[in-house]
């Protein structure tokens, strides 16, 4: 693969993380590059690390006090934990879809326009485009056009889902972190929102923690096996549901515990 | 026991705690009856409308009524952003464990066990002796200007005496919005402070506006914080500045119950003012409960 010329580039890139919770290590030592326009599925047992390394990924782990780390995270090449990044930039390139949806108690236009309201939008027709290219991009347009200005708190789950995607959108993120996006969701909304990934992976980078693994293996092109706080492995998913090379991830991925 | 002294018991114990709770509805009933029965008669527009005569046997409260909304209103002003940021800090601002959060915490517990006779010591003291003096001799008043009571000591004093009422409904109001909208807003990049003014604050702000209805009918009534620092006796002018003396309908009250020549002349108009600052009261916990019912149905509403 490394000698294909159209190899994806990293668009992220842990090297040598550990992250704690006050002295408990969360993750450890995980290195694991995040592939430029390719859905990378964060596979694993509860509290084997997947989502604290997701949350890391943004720094969301800032707000939980006690949380420190070691090791770096690059985007495009750089630390994230640099000084000069500024953590607001940050979020606004590496956006969060999270695991139970939570719009805001707004109208569902103020949902998708919130983020780029904070960030300095006023310009009307500007944010009407914006939010109605994010909507579209979402596939919610077409059942929300005529109420945009009703509460999203209206919306059915799977919507609501939608929508915290089309407001992660909005504000053009690079890198899009999804947090079990469809755990909460039943087969028809969860099958909308895979379809959504499949189409969203042309444009952004995408990295997905997930506990079902026919979801991983259907949307994702690479797969990264966490347990007990430490990668196991990471490959191509057909690989690693396949042919996996560690004894734990097949034990993993054929059901044999997790 | 036999089961019927176990049935006897049992009985004895229902009778005795529904007997308690009876007491409570009883006394309530019995006020507002009295006061209603005596009061309602002389509540007329006159009544409402003109200030007192005849040595407070006859005319009407309207200087209690000013005096007392127009207390209330500058309590309010004084009282809302302090106790609001104070809370804001608490809950969103101080680090979890915070020494200084703590010791806040008791404080604000603390100041609402105090009696409110003291405020009202206390608002001589501070506001007027000690901020009041301070202040004629830093303007070169040369005859005493703040340095007496007025409106805004008295309103600054409530305002200190409703404080943890704010704070601790404020807190709750901020607790009450879900920490996703938080975590959402900050993923989307957003700052801290435009999460807390978009995000946070207006979902706090039907419980913060609870808690203000609740300082201000808690104010409203209270008398002893104001005996020292403005309330006055008799006056028939309406304040006009800031250092005005004032009436109050709750001070109105006591001094038509203990200081009139003629009890049985002023009995009628001492029930229909009392009427008309229960009313007063009622109305605003009502403002109260109605606010905070509808937040909650919201809340349900968005689950």
């Amino acid at each position: 693969m490394s000698l294909n010329p159209n190899a994806p580039r990293p668009k992220m890139e842990a090297r040598e993380l550990t992250l704690r919770y006050g002295t408990k290590a969360a993750i450890q030592k995980v290195s694991l590059a995040i592939l430029d326009r390719r859905v990378t599925a964060l596979i694993g047992p509860s509290g084997c690390g997947k989502s604290t390394f997701l949350r890391a990924l943004n720094r969301m782990n800032d707000l939980i006090p006690g949380a420190n780390h070691t090791g770096s995270i690059l985007l495009d090449d750089t630390d994230i934990h640099d000084r000069s990044v500024d953590v607001v930039d940050l979020r606004r390139r590496v956006g969060m879809v999270f695991q139970k949806s939570n719009p805001f108690p707004k109208s569902i236009f103020e949902n998708v326009a919130y983020g780029l309201r904070v960030g300095g939008m006023k310009d009307k027709s500007a944010l009407e485009q914006r939010v109605e290219k994010s909507l579209r991009g979402a596939a919610l347009w077409d059942e929300v056009k005529d109420r945009l200005h009703e509460s999203a708190l209206g919306l059915s789950g799977g919507q609501q889902q939608r929508l915290c995607i089309a407001r992660a959108m909005a504000v053009e993120p690079q890198v899009l972190l999804m947090d079990e996006p469809a755990s909460a969701l039943d087969p028809i909304a969860t099958a909308k929102i895979e379809e959504l990934i499949h189409e969203l992976k042309a444009t952004y980078t995408i990295a997905i923690v997930t506990h079902n693994m026919q979801q991983a293996a259907r949307v994702s092109d690479r797969t990264a096996f966490f347990y007990m706080g430490e990668l196991v492995e990471c490959g191509a998913t057909e690989q690693i549901f396949t042919n996996p090379r560690e004894k734990r991830t097949e034990d993993y991925v054929t059901g044999k515990f997790g | 026991m036999t089961p019927n002294t176990r049935r006897a018991v049992g009985l004895a114990l229902t009778s005795l705690t529904g007997l308690a709770a009876f007491i409570i509805i009883a006394m309530l009933a019995i006020i507002l009856f009295n006061v209603a029965e005596h009061g309602a008669g002389g509540v007329t527009w006159t009544f409402l409308s003109k200030p007192p005569e005849d040595g407070m046997m006859g005319g009407g409260i309207f200087p209690a009524i000013f005096g007392t909304a127009a207390l209330t209103l500058l309590m309010t002003v004084a009282v809302m952003p302090v106790g609001v940021l104070t809370a804001v800090y608490l809950h969103e601002y101080a680090p979890p464990n915070s020494l200084f959060a703590r010791f806040v915490r008791v404080a604000v517990v603390n100041l609402a066990g105090v009696p409110s006779i003291v405020f009202g010591l206390f608002g001589l003291g501070f506001f007027i002796l000690f901020v009041g003096q301070g202040m004629d001799r830093a303007l070169g008043h040369e005859e005493m200007y703040w340095a007496q009571p007025g409106i805004l000591w008295a309103a600054l004093t409530l305002a200190v005496l409703t404080l943890p009422v704010v704070i601790v409904s404020t807190e709750e109001a901020l607790r009450a919005v879900p920490m996703d909208h938080r975590t959402a807003s900050l993923a989307l990049g957003a700052t801290q402070s435009q999460t807390l003014g978009r995000v946070v604050l207006p979902g706090a702000l039907p419980g913060i506006l609870t808690g203000a209805v609740l300082a201000i009918s808690r104010g409203a009534g209270e008398v002893a914080p104001i005996l020292f620092t403005g309330a006055a006796y008799f006056l028939p002018d309406l304040p006009t500045h800031l250092n005005s003396q004032f009436m109050h309908l709750g001070y109105h009250t006591y001094v038509m119950a203990t200081q009139s020549p003629d009890v049985e002349a002023t009995r009628p108009l001492l029930y229909s003012t009392v009427l008309v600052l229960l009313l007063l009261t009622f109305a605003l916990n009502l403002v109260a409960v109605i606010i905070r019912t509808r937040t909650r149905r919201k809340a349900a509403g968005a689950h």
